[in-house]
């Protein structure tokens, strides 16, 4: 029982990280502009096939391709702001909320016809870990270390970095943001591809242990809003520490009830943390 | 006595030509496009082994056109071609794409989807609209106990599909005594491993985790943790895209047991890209390239051999694939349409009512196996000819994997082995 415990609170930790690594695009950009990015799937999904392709085609290692696939991430958030949210900013939210609609519809339809939607994988192991009785599969634990290493390079550039200083002055106030010479339009633009960045970086990491088509970001966007609730809303630690708790969660449910419980208990907790803390558990900045 | 021979040849060839000339437009020998309806799944989780069907059910209409098509009695030539439609792998379109096969396209004969779940939910269509439909890839047996009478099934049924298993473990592993059995919750999965419980249970073996996981699942490590060690065995599996991951995922934490035999994913030539975490994973098939059904075999058990040899039937398919191996998929796809056109023949006519019987009463071998259907009430159109036969991913000389066939003894090609410890 005890060794079950421990192997399935392991795994989910472990797990846990890359969620909140996939929760932080979404909440950073709910954050700074107050829009639910629905192509936040898609965008994980587009990082699983970028790491796939570098390394299928070119030969890259999976983790090193995660640079060229966070700076492609980078850009085609800069696009998507542009091209679908930069006009409807202003709106109200069902504007927005139909843009990305409309921009995660078009990725999967564009990635659907050049891919289909055969299961691909990135056949590249790193063996496993023997810790005690515990056996921990290489990739979940590299997969870890690189999402606390993100984690700690977006806290860096959030707090000590003058675009990063921007960002946190438009998500507080735009209008005093845009008095004091903060070009809120450039500042929106970055988050947004911020955002999706960190979105195909966690798409990235979790190619590298799962098996995906261009529909697998789904279920990544779904925890990510519960983990965003949990966390606090536009709060991008509060998400680490909401992926650690769903992590967790889904290591220690199974252990005492069959795993198809898992999905209930989470959204249960979902909407238990909007009646009772609607602010999470960091609050919103 | 030369004259009147003369005037008798002439009478002759008078009746002759006034007959000919005489004789209905109708009547002449004329080429008849039969048009065979089906979805495949291009799209979605189902997609290799849909494609893999579509590319054996292609091969036998491009091989029997060839070939002149099939001629019936009053000299018709019956020839084939298909229409067919993405459903995506959703169950939810399946109906209103067979209901527009039928009435828009004016479909004669229809072929199932791949995947039970799909199957079933088109089997009423053909029911309903009186449409013969050959189902491939849909193996679970619910389907052929609703009381259709026009639905006639290729594979082994679900509730025989991992029982060998239990056999082949009582062989190889005498001393294993528990099997876990961790499956996808869908239609067929669930009915295999249902029919695998009790079959078990009814052997003696104890089952200490029977758990299903959700269509889509990645992530296996919550029910991989769960297996108690030791286990003697772990059977189940669902589809290609998640036994292949649940294979790997069981390789990378090492558990150690005595047999894995996992559904669908194993006969797949594409699961040897999984490396050393194949090796030694059985699974079962419906076909195998291996197999020995022949003309001879057929001749000993009494029963007519149609169709290509199971050599030519491998080698036309790499001729016309690009080398890809067939698959017991793709094996199903062509048998589909061999059925239909042994029922055309024998019949002699493409109209329903007279097919029905034909297929009711069928009972023969061809490369992929005996073909025969339950023609009772209770579970009308039900395989019950056709036997599986269980593969395990082994090392070849070079040490790269490679199939081989295990069991039954009698087909094996080599022994099967105990897993090895990881």
């Amino acid at each position: 029982m005890w060794s079950q415990l421990t192997a399935s609170l392991t795994d989910g930790l472990l797990l846990g990280f890359v969620y909140g690594v996939a929760a932080m695009g979404l909440t950073l950009i709910w954050g700074v502009m107050s829009v639910i990015n629905l192509a936040h799937g898609p965008v994980i999904a587009l990082g699983m096939f970028g790491t796939y392709l570098l390394f299928t085609h070119l030969g890259l290692n999976p983790y090193l391709a995660l640079i060229p696939v966070a700076g492609s991430g980078l850009l085609l958030g800069l696009v998507i702001y542009v091209v679908a949210v930069h006009r409807v900013i202003n709106a109200p939210h069902l504007s927005s909320l139909l843009a990305t609609f409309a921009v995660n519809m078009i990725i999967i339809g564009i990635c659907t016809a050049v891919f289909s939607t055969s299961p691909q994988n990135i056949d590249y192991s790193l063996g496993s870990l023997e810790v005690a009785f515990l056996t921990i599969p290489a990739s979940r634990l590299i997969g870890a270390i690189g999402a606390i290493l993100v984690t700690a390079g977006l806290y860096l550039f959030l707090y000590f970095t003058r675009p990063g200083k921007a960002i946190r002055a438009v998500a507080n106030n735009r209008n005093a943001a845009e008095l004091m010479g903060i070009p809120s339009s450039q500042v929106l633009a970055l988050s947004f591809g911020l955002g999706t960045m960190l979105a195909a970086m966690a798409g990235g990491l979790i190619a590298t242990f799962f098996p995906f088509t261009i529909l697998s970001g789904g279920p990544y966007e779904l925890k990510s809003f519960v983990i965003c609730v949990l966390g606090g809303l536009g709060h991008p630690l509060g998400a680490l520490l909401g992926g650690l708790i769903l992590g967790l969660l889904e290591g220690l449910i199974p252990t005492f009830m069959p795993v198809s419980w898992v999905p209930v208990l989470e959204f249960g907790l979902f909407v238990m943390v909007l009646l009772v803390r609607p602010s999470g558990l960091l609050g919103a900045k | 006595m030369k004259r009147v021979k003369n005037c008798l040849v002439m009478v002759l060839a008078f009746g002759f030509l006034l007959a000919f000339l005489a004789a209905p437009p109708g009547a002449a020998a004329a080429e008849k496009t039969i048009l065979i309806g089906f979805t495949a799944s291009q799209t979605g989780k189902f997609n290799v082994e849909a494609i893999r069907q579509i590319n054996g059910l292609n091969l036998w209409m491009s091989q029997v056109n060839a070939a002149g098509g099939v001629k019936l009695p009053n000299g018709d030539v019956v020839k084939f071609a298909a229409k067919f439609y993405d459903d995506e792998s959703k169950k939810e379109r399946v109906q209103e794409l067979y209901t527009k096969l039928i009435s828009a396209d004016k479909a004669d004969f229809l072929i199932s989807p791949y995947s039970s779940p799909l199957t079933d939910a088109a089997a009423v269509i053909a029911q309903q609209y009186n449409k013969i439909m050959i189902t491939t890839g849909a193996a679970s047996d619910s389907t052929y106990k609703k009381g259709y009478t026009l639905v006639y099934q290729t594979y082994t049924p679900a509730s025989r599909y991992l029982t060998g298993a239990v056999d082949l473990l009582a062989k190889l592993a005498p001393t294993a005594k528990t099997i876990a059995i961790i499956h996808e919750k869908d239609k067929f999965s669930t009915d295999v491993v249902t029919a695998l419980k009790t079959y078990a249970e009814g052997k003696g073996y104890k089952v200490p985790l029977f758990e299903g996981y959700e269509p889509g699942a990645t992530d296996f490590a919550p029910f991989i943790n769960k297996i108690p060690q030791p286990v003697g065995a772990i059977m189940g599996g669902g589809h290609f895209a998640d036994t292949i991951t649940f294979a790997k995922q069981l390789y990378e934490k090492k558990i150690n047991t005595s047999m894995i035999a996992l559904l669908v994913a194993p006969p797949e030539p594409k699961f040897a890209e999984l490396g050393e975490a194949c090796i030694s994973v059985i699974g079962s098939s419906q076909w195998e390239p291996q197999v020995k059904y022949s003309p001879e075999a057929a001749k000993k058990a009494g029963v007519e051999y149609f169709g290509p040899t199971v050599e030519d039937f491998t080698k036309t398919y790499q001729a016309k694939y690009n080398g890809e191996v067939p698959s017991y998929h793709s094996a199903g796809g062509y048998v589909a349409g061999l059925i239909l056109q042994k029922a055309i023949q024998q019949a002699g006519s493409t109209d329903t009512a007279k097919m029905k019987p034909v297929l009711d009463a069928m009972n023969l071998m061809t490369f992929y196996g005996d073909i025969k259907f339950d023609n009772t009430p209770k579970a009308h159109g039900l395989q019950v000819g056709h036997d599986m036969v269980y593969i395990q991913w082994q090392k070849d000389k070079a040490g790269k994997p490679v199939k081989q066939v295990v069991w039954p003894a009698a087909a094996a090609t080599a022994p099967a082995f105990v897993c090895p410890t990881r």
